[in-house]
Parts: structure tokens; sequence; C-alpha cells
């Protein structure tokens, strides 16, 4: 199982991993308009942005540190979740769970049905306008396949972007934020590392402020993580239904 | 670089961007360094995660502001006070390294009594002539001996000869070891900072005396035997009015802490683009020659003059006619020897100040008839890009070499007037041809070419090749003498097919050969002055050692120890850091085992790096009273490229605006100087010119404002690399300036509206970013606004904006003419511009006082371009 680990504290918002996911991908351009959004002007993730980095201005200092202002900088990217919503949504069998354990979109089979964009709870699938059909991250699966590191984690200057054996990311990572706590860094957290609502996220990140900061989901879950229960709940419906109609029926 | 080239004796970053790492605190200062160079900011992360403090200071929180420790906001152009008062706070709490600093700087030399200090004298140092507008330096040398040459031997302004090689008496100059001599440099610096106080910074900066002496504290208790720290920066250091001595301040502080040739320590100069150094190491300046050798004057008639003049008394520019006469091999070949001084009578003399602001206002009064511009873009990347369009319009013709039609190419178009004949040519890119590049790290790479280039594109080697070989046919029969040098140069370069030089065959040229045995030479110490060896560059001898191309080796670092010294090649004589001797107590011994990097292992020096020293000298070598040359260096002077093996807190000669670095306003500030009744620094260079019109010394009230400028990551400087790529454009689509909340409030200003920025020279239109990365300060009692803005925009390419290099004024700092880009006045209003192009202004705005005469004393400047007068 492979996966990325963003450690979002080493991030120096150079957007590398953008440019090297656009290249290696060949990705078309999404527009050439400044958002006044700090220093973020591609938006949001999709189907021809697999890497976004957020910029996240506060007047208050990051802990640890001196200064009284930070900026907090994330590389986003699709979480190829453990559970993943746009895999359990696709009806024609397009996205597949790969050896490398990453959700991948195989383009010749998608028909642009769309049911994975809304079944995504991060927003992160997206239909390309000319196409139609829905891209999004493939966590580099030619590479991989070549043993070559996905193209964002391999331009990160500063190691903010690791990818590698989940197990060992995890350890690191957990080891990462001790670290930070011990320096002052209280605020540091994982994100996604485990997660009931997604069954845990194959690329997973350390933030230092709430999730929403960073327009990430408090609480993900992918849909069919209710259908169980809304099963249940329409089966008592119905046997209420149907109890209340032998009532009726009965009743004289 | 004279900054670090006269404190320390070569022009060049004192380390490499690996070795931060090992520093116990970084200061970034004059440098966004994770934007600019976010690839070597991977070693200040790697410091930062080994317990490091990462200190920054910059009007703006930026990117490299988000990963420091401390962010420190400062007003543009006040940094002299700044490092000043660092300097105060170690010499008065007495925290230097005095072990270090007494053996190897010159703190103990005592100075001529009839030098003056700016305290004495307001702001100026004694010798001051204010007919000429320029200093004396006699005042200012060590007592009782003759000059001493900078840097070992170079001159900023070329002297005539005469005299035989200069500083010879040097080490017979008196010192005092105690420091207590009322004239010994470190008791000067004590007095020449005595007010660069907490209260100074503050007032002068907006710095907090609490986050100021947080910074000292971090410096100061990471120095001595076990710590170190480190400084680097890049061009918001140089590009002032006094920006040479911005980084001298910086110097004097390293010798102070002992930081100097030690690991984690140093000053990392940031160069800008891929071989900005290479192309100082084998210049692209008018009054160098290949490996920091003097262009020849025009004063200097014979070879005898110019050797005298250059040739050093003691340290390896003593052995400059080996240097010289093997760089004459190199050009010419047989056709050179000492019957006709090795061809010096073919060099082009300097007959003056020939730099790029100077060539541009010649321009512009039709002086100059054609103009290469190949991998620049003046028009949008150069100061005052009307004037730089003006002086284009006036060519005859100009030939331009890029990789697309960039600005400088185009500005035609948008000048029915203009005659210029415009000669494009495709430019190679680095994936499309070999050769090397010299990073920061004074690192040589060899890059290989991976596809053919398009079309017609060729490298400038293939270009510059065939210029040479037409311009050899066009001059092959004539007899002027003066087309003698083009006759008699060496041009036959291998190629691998007709019309693609063999890059190699240049870096054999380069490394240079023994004429006697044919065999490529390997270190500068083989260098003779008699004709039997040719070298290209000396200081890159060695970089085609045993004919193995040096710069090519790839050995993985994980493969090696963390130096990599078989990682590319690196100058002088693959010295991964310079000066490391110093690394080492005066016994030669490490000065802790933390900070071991060479030493003296009782037979040679050794350690991780080639030690930057000769190789056999013991720790306990002194020299007699009469040795001159390599003889003179003295087991502990680690600083070999200098005449007096020492490093200069003070320097004696070689700066043209004073032997320590001193407080000036910029040439456009909001406040009047507050150390001095001098406003600005009096040597600097003005040009007096209808397009380049100055704003007030202060207080101007039609340009309240401090801008200043800068890069983006996601750009490459003036855009020709940049702003064609849809994959970068889109990350920085718009130009725009960035302003605080108050400011905005102030002015009216919206967050993605639009903004139109003006100063005398122009008026340009920006998008705007509200930000509280912008903070306003407090200086003398007022609110100081700046304003921030990147440059790389212009009229064409893919994204397209006003540039903002034209907002700013030919001015620049005397000793390397550089411009004031980082810190002038301007004004900010909602909305659009009205005009298309540049404002014309009124004649009546040009009689405008400048400096306000009778308000305060100015040194006037009759050295002033003003070739409108002329």
């Amino acid at each position: 199982m492979k996966g990325f680990f963003t450690d979002t504290t080493l991030c120096i918002g150079c957007k590398a991993c953008e440019v090297a996911c656009k290249q290696w991908n060949q990705l078309p351009e999404d527009g050439l308009h400044l958002t006044g959004m700090s220093y973020d002007n591609t938006g949001h993730l999709g189907s021809s942005t697999w890497r976004h980095v957020s910029f996240v201005e506060r007047p208050v200092p990051l802990g640890g540190t001196l200064s009284n202002f930070s900026w907090l900088m994330m590389s986003d990217v699709c979480k190829h979740c453990a559970r993943a919503g746009c895999l359990e949504a696709c009806p024609t069998g397009a996205i597949v769970r790969t050896e490398f354990g990453s959700v991948y979109i195989q383009p010749e089979i998608c028909n642009g049905c769309g049911y994975c964009v809304s079944a995504c709870p991060f927003g992160v699938v997206d239909r390309r306008e000319d196409d139609g059909r829905a891209w999004k991250c493939t966590l580099c699966y030619d590479r991989l396949k070549a043993d070559m590191k996905p193209a964002c984690a391999k331009s990160c200057p500063t190691e903010s972007i690791q990818f590698g054996d989940l197990v060992q990311l995890k350890v690191k990572a957990r080891q990462r934020v001790e670290e930070l706590h011990a320096r002052g860094m209280t605020e540091a957290y994982l994100y996604g590392e485990e997660q009931e609502g997604t069954g845990g996220l194959n690329a997973f990140f350390l933030l230092a402020d709430k999730p929403e900061k960073y327009n990430l989901p408090p609480k993900p879950e992918v849909p069919t993580k209710r259908a169980p229960k809304s099963w249940l709940s329409m089966g008592a419906a119905i046997a209420g239904l149907a109890a209340l109609m032998l009532t009726a029926a009965v009743t004289p | 670089m004279p900054g670090l080239g006269i404190s320390f004796g070569r022009g060049g970053a004192t380390t490499f961007v690996q070795d931060l790492q090992h520093s116990d605190v970084i200061v970034i200062q004059g440098s966004n360094m994770a934007e600019c160079h976010p690839v070597a900011f991977q070693w200040v992360m790697e410091a930062k995660a080994r317990g490091a403090k990462i200190v920054h200071v910059d009007p703006r929180f930026t990117r490299t502001s988000a990963m420091a420790d401390l962010h420190v906001p400062i007003r543009a152009g006040s940094d002299i006070v700044f490092l000043g008062g660092i300097i105060h706070y170690i010499l008065e709490n007495d925290k230097a390294f005095k072990e270090y600093v007494i053996p190897y700087t010159n703190a103990a030399n005592i100075i001529d009594p009839r030098f003056r200090d700016t305290e004495e004298l307001d702001g100026f140092f004694s010798g001051w002539r204010a007919d000429k507008g320029e200093y004396d330096e006699e005042s200012w040398r060590y007592q009782g001996v003759e000059e001493v040459p900078a840097a070992g031997h170079k001159e900023v302004v070329p002297k005539e000869g005469g005299g035989g090689p200069r500083g010879k008496d040097v080490k017979k100059a008196p010192r005092d070891e105690t420091l207590q001599h009322p004239r010994c440099v470190y008791q000067l610096l004590r007095k020449h900072y005595a007010r660069y106080t907490p209260e100074k910074v503050e007032e002068i900066c907006g710095v907090p005396p609490k986050t100021f002496l947080q910074v000292c504290e971090w410096l100061t208790q990471n120095s001595g035997r076990e710590r170190t720290g480190a400084f680097c920066y890049a061009v918001g250091w140089t590009q002032h009015t006094v920006g040479v001595q911005y980084i001298r301040s910086a110097a004097i502080i390293q010798m102070l802490l002992g930081n100097m040739g030690r690991p984690g320590g140093g000053i990392m100069a940031l160069r800008g683009h891929a071989s900005i150094q290479g192309s100082t190491d084998i210049p692209t300046l008018y009054n160098l020659l290949p490996g920091y050798i003097p262009m020849a004057h025009a004063k200097q008639h014979s070879l005898k003059d110019y050797l005298d003049v250059n040739t050093a008394g003691g340290g390896f520019w003593s052995n400059f006619p080996a240097y010289f006469v093997s760089l004459m091999k190199a050009y010419f070949g047989d056709a050179v020897s000492k019957d006709n001084q090795w061809g010096y009578p073919w060099l082009p003399s300097v007959t003056g100040d020939h730099s790029h602001m100077t060539t541009v206002s010649d321009m512009t009064q039709g002086k100059i008839k054609g103009y290469f511009v190949m991998g620049e873009n003046p028009v949008v990347g150069s100061t005052n890009g009307g004037m730089q369009r003006d002086g284009l319009a006036k060519l005859e013709w100009l030939v331009v070499r890029d990789l697309a039609m960039i600005e400088t190419a185009e500005f035609w178009r948008e000048r029915p007037e203009c005659e210029t004949e415009v000669f494009f040519f495709p430019a190679a890119a680095h994936t499309e041809k070999d050769g090397s590049f010299t990073n920061t790290n004074r690192l040589l790479q060899w890059h290989h070419k991976a596809v053919e280039p398009p079309g017609d594109c060729k490298s400038e080697l293939d270009f510059v090749y065939e210029l040479g070989k037409r311009l050899k046919a066009a001059y092959a029969s004539s007899t002027d003498p003066k087309d003698k040098p083009i006759q008699a140069l060496a041009w036959n370069y291998r190629e691998i097919k007709p019309g693609e030089v063999d890059a190699d065959a240049v870096l054999e040229e380069i490394n240079g050969k023994n004429l006697v045995t044919g065999k490529p030479l390997s270190k500068y110490g083989e260098l003779k002055d008699d004709g039997t060896t040719a070298a290209g560059c000396w200081i890159y001898v060695g970089c085609r050692a045993d004919g193995v191309n040096q710069p090519a080796r790839r050995k993985p670092q994980r493969e090696q120890d963390w130096v990599a010294r078989e990682w590319g090649w690196s100058w002088p004589d693959n010295r991964r850091m310079l000066y490391n001797r110093a690394s080492a107590d005066p016994d030669g011994k490490p000065w802790s085992e933390r900070k071991r990097y060479v030493y003296w292992n009782g037979e040679k020096w050794t350690g991780f790096d080639t030690a930057d020293f000769i190789p056999d000298r013991p720790p306990s070598y002194r020299p007699g009273p009469d040795d001159t040359g390599v003889k003179a260096i003295s087991g502990i002077d680690p600083f070999i490229m200098q005449v007096d093996g020492k490093a200069w807190l003070y320097a004696p000669s070689g700066l043209l605006d004073g032997p320590m670095p001193t407080h000036y306003e910029p040439e456009e500030g909001v406040v009047p100087n507050a150390m001095y009744r001098q406003e600005c620094n009096p040597r600097r260079l003005e040009y007096h010119l209808r397009r380049n019109r100055y704003h007030r010394a202060f207080d101007d009230p039609r340009y309240p404002y401090v801008l200043t400028t800068y890069r983006l990551t996601e750009h490459h400087t003036a855009g020709g690399m940049s702003r064609w790529l849809s994959w970068l454009s889109e990350l920085m689509p718009e130009m725009f300036c960035e302003v605080s909340h108050e400011l905005a409030a102030e002015v009216g200003l919206k967050n993605g509206g639009w903004a139109t920025v003006t100063t005398a020279r122009a008026q340009i239109e920006c998008r705007v970013l509200v930000t509280g990365r912008m903070r306003p300060l407090r200086i003398q009692g007022r609110t100081v606004h700046q304003i921030g803005l990147p440059y790389h925009w212009g009229s064409t390419g893919l994204v397209r904006g006003d540039s903002t290099n034209d907002l700013i004024a030919f001015v620049a700092d005397p000793n390397v003419q550089i411009q004031e880009s980082k810190a002038f006045t301007g004004n900010i209003r909602p909305g659009r511009r009205e005009q298309r192009y540049r404002i014309e202004p009124e004649l009546a705005e040009l009689a405008e006082p400048r400096d306000l005469p009778g308000l305060r004393p100015y040194a006037t400047q009759p050295m002033q371009h003003n070739p409108e007068k002329e």
C-alpha cells in the first residue's frame, strides 16, 4: 500500500508539485486570472489540477515561533481513500483500486456519467468540459509501474510531500507530530491517517489549524457509509407501514 | 562582489548551500530565499529540523518568513542600521570571538592618525573632495605603510602604473593585539558604531528593541568554538546606493563572531540565475577579464605598468603575471610572446565608467550604434524601462537572442518613430545544448544536450563562434593595426558537426594546458608567466584535470561524505568552503569536535574539504620581514588572497564610499537621515536626464510611500522563461502590488481591484493584494507604508502587464554601478492608469530641487553623468 504523507509545516508554497504534475500528466492550464486569494491562483483541485497549493494567511503566530503572523501552505491532492466514494459510485467499473492501493480512473472506460463527482466527500473528482470524462490524480500510476516516485513528490524541494509505504509513512508522521509538539507547535496533528468516514486516507496530512482552514471537510464520509443505516431505516419504515396497514385492515 | 571580495579576498559566496545544514542560527536578510532559491532552501529547512534558529529580516512577510522562527519587518533601505546595531551589541557586550578575531582579522591593525570618522564629520569620512565628489583614500590606510591593495590587488578605479607590486610592506604595519590602541581597527569600529543602539534601530528601521535584541542574542549565543551561524543574502542587499556596504556590514558581524571559513558559518551570496556566478567568473562585465583580472586601463601604457598595478606584494595575487600571461596565451596562442608584451597593447582599454546604466544613457544620446542582447530582457528587467526603450530606439541595429519574442525584441511596435533595425535570433534552451553552469556554490555542473534545438535555434556558443569566424574573414586582409587582435585571435574550436562547436573543447581551453608537454593543467599553482602555460580562466584551472570533464561528475551524495567533493567541481581547486583554514584554531586544531572541518595533522592540512591554504605550510610558519608573495603568507593567515592574509573588518582601500559601512538613506526616501546630516551616500552615481527625474530626498508630498521590488517563485526574472509557459503563467497570471490593510483603507484600495502606482519616471497599473503580510511601520514617530511590487510582467507573452522597473530611476552604487531598486518612493491610487504608456514629464517639474539646498548640507555630485550637457 503506497501513499502520500504531506507535512504542511514543511511546505514553502513553491508550487513545484503543481507544475511537475501538470507537466508529467500533460494537463492543460485552467485560466489566467488573479483570484485575489493570497498567492493561490489555482483555487481548487479539478479535472486539470491534480495538485493544488492553498495559502492561509493568519494574524496569529504559529506555535513555537516568535513572529506575530503566520502563513500556512498546503499541497492538496486526491486522498485515495481506503474506502473511496468515487469507486463505489462508479457504475461502469472505470474506477479501480490498483495494486499500489491507489484509486485510478481508467479514461478509456469512463463514460462521463459523473456519479463519482458527487460521491467524493472532498470534491476532488471533476469532469472535463471538453470530453465529459472524470479526471483526478492517478498517483502517477505510470511512474509507479516504472519504479519512480510520483512527479509531485519527486519535485518537492523540502520533502513536504513524502511518498512511500503507508505503514512507514504513518510511523514517521506520528514521530513528526511529537517532535513539533516538543518544539511548541502544539497545534500540529494528523488529518486522515485514520478516519472513520473514509476508512483512512492513503494521502494524509499534517496540519496546523482546523481542516476547514485548508478547505478540507472536518468529518468526511463516503455516501455509502450511511447506506446500511438508510436501508435499515427504510426497512423499518416499510415494516411500520405494513404494521399500520395490517392494523388498519384488522380494525373494523 | 566587492563586499565579499574586499573583506575576504574573493568575490563569491564563502560557503556552499549544503553546509547551511550545520548552522546553529541562520539570518536571511536581503533575500527571499524560500521563494527565489527554493531548492537551496531545503538546507535551511534541514538546519531547522536539527534545531537551528531561522531569522528572516524583510519588509514583507514572505514564504521565507513563514518558515522562520522569527520574522523581523524592517523599513526597506535601513539595513545598515540594523546590522550596525548588531555590531554595536557584539562590541559593547564583549561578545566577539577574540581567539579568532585577533589572529585572523585586521582588528589589531592601527590606522593612520589622519583618519576621521563619519561620527566626527557628520556623515563623511576624511578625504572627501567636494570638488571631485569622491574620496581620497590616503588617510584610511594602515599606519606607516604604503597603500595596501584591496582583495590582494583590486582597484575600483584603475591607477597609473609604476613602482612595482604594492603592499609589500604590509606585514610591517603596526598591530596592537590587546585591541586597546585608540586607533586600532577594533576601537575604531566601537567608535563608528557607538550610536547604532537598539533605540536607533527602532527609530530608523522600525524594529522594536525586544525583537532586535532577540536576533542579537541568537547570533551571539551561537558563536564561539562549539557553535556557528550563517548569513544568506541576495539582491535585496545589493540593489541599493550603498549595496556593497550592506554586505560589508554582514561580513564584519561574521568576522567578529568567528563564523568565516567554518562549517555552518559563512556568508551565502545567493545568485539569481543558474550561472550568474559564472557570469562574473568568466565575466560579462566591462571592467574585468576572466578570473577577476582587471581590464587594462588607458592610463596603463605598457604591460609593465599594468602588471605593477595589479600584482600584490603578498598572497596569491602576487602571481598575477602568471594568470595574465596564461590568459593571453589562451586568447592568442603563438601570436603572442614576451617580445610583443604578450599582446597587452591589443586589449581594449577602459577609459571610464561603461556600466549598464551609463551605456544606456549614452544610447539615449545617440552615442551607441549597435547592441547585442543575449539572455537578457532589459526593457522589462532593467531599471527605468522608458530609458531602456529610448536607448534602443536610437540605435542603428539591435541583435536579440532569446527563446521567445521578448519585449526587447518587440519594443519598436509601440514606437512608430523607431528606425532601429532589429535582428532576432532564436536561441537554444539549456536542454538543447551542452555546457556548464556555475552556481551560487561556485560549483561547475555540466549539462548534456537532451534534444536537438528546434528549427533555427542555436546555442550562444555556436552563434558567437560563427560570428567570430565571419569577423576574422572580414578583417583577414586588413593592414590597419587596430584589426590585429581579431587577426591574431586563436579561434579554432573542435566541431562535432559543421556549425556545432564541442563545448568540451571550450572547457579544455578554460582549464588550460602546459604548452610544452601539451598536458592539461591540474591546479592554478602550475601557471607560469613565461608563456609555457595557457589557461582561459585561472581560477577554473583543474576543472578538466587529467583530461576529465570534472563538472560532469555525478557521484551521488549518499555514496560520499556530506561535502560531496565528487559531484561537479568548484573553483578554486575544488574547494567547497573558502577560507577553511579558519575552521582550525591558530595551532591548526579544530576549534571543537562539533565544528571539525579542515585541520593540520602534523604534516599537512587535511579534513572534509580541499584545504584553502598552502597544503604543507605548518601553523607555526612565520614569514621573514622581507618575504613577499606566497612566502609572506603566515601559518595563521587564512585569507590567502588578501595581501596581509587577514579578513578586513576595516577596508583601508578598495571601496569608494568608505572603509566602514555607514547608514545613508536611499536616493529617494521618506524620512531624513537620523544618524548624520548627510542624507544619502555622497559617493552615489546620479544620472541627470530628462527621462530620469528624481524625487525629493525625503518628505516629497507627491511620493509619500516606500516602494520595493522583487521576484516570485512562479516567474523567471523578466519573464522570458516563464511568461510564455501556461503552467507557470497560470500560477501568477497578473501583475499585482501588495499593500497593508491600513494603506488600503487610507487610499481606498480593494483586494483584487486595480491600482495605479506612480513615480516621476512612469505610472503603471496593477491588481491589488491587500494582506496582513504587509504592515505599516513606526519610523521617527510617523507611520511609514511600504508597497511591494513584483517585476515580471511586460507587453508580450501569454500573460501581460505593466513593468515595475519602468518606475525606477537610474542611480547607482559607486563600487559596482548597481541600481537602487529595493528602496525608492512613489504614490498609489485606486483605479487604472489613464495613459497607455509612460507619463511625459512637465518641464516645470524638472526644475524641482532634488535635495532641498539650504535645508540640509548636500554633497554635490560633479562626477554625475549628464550627457545632455556634454
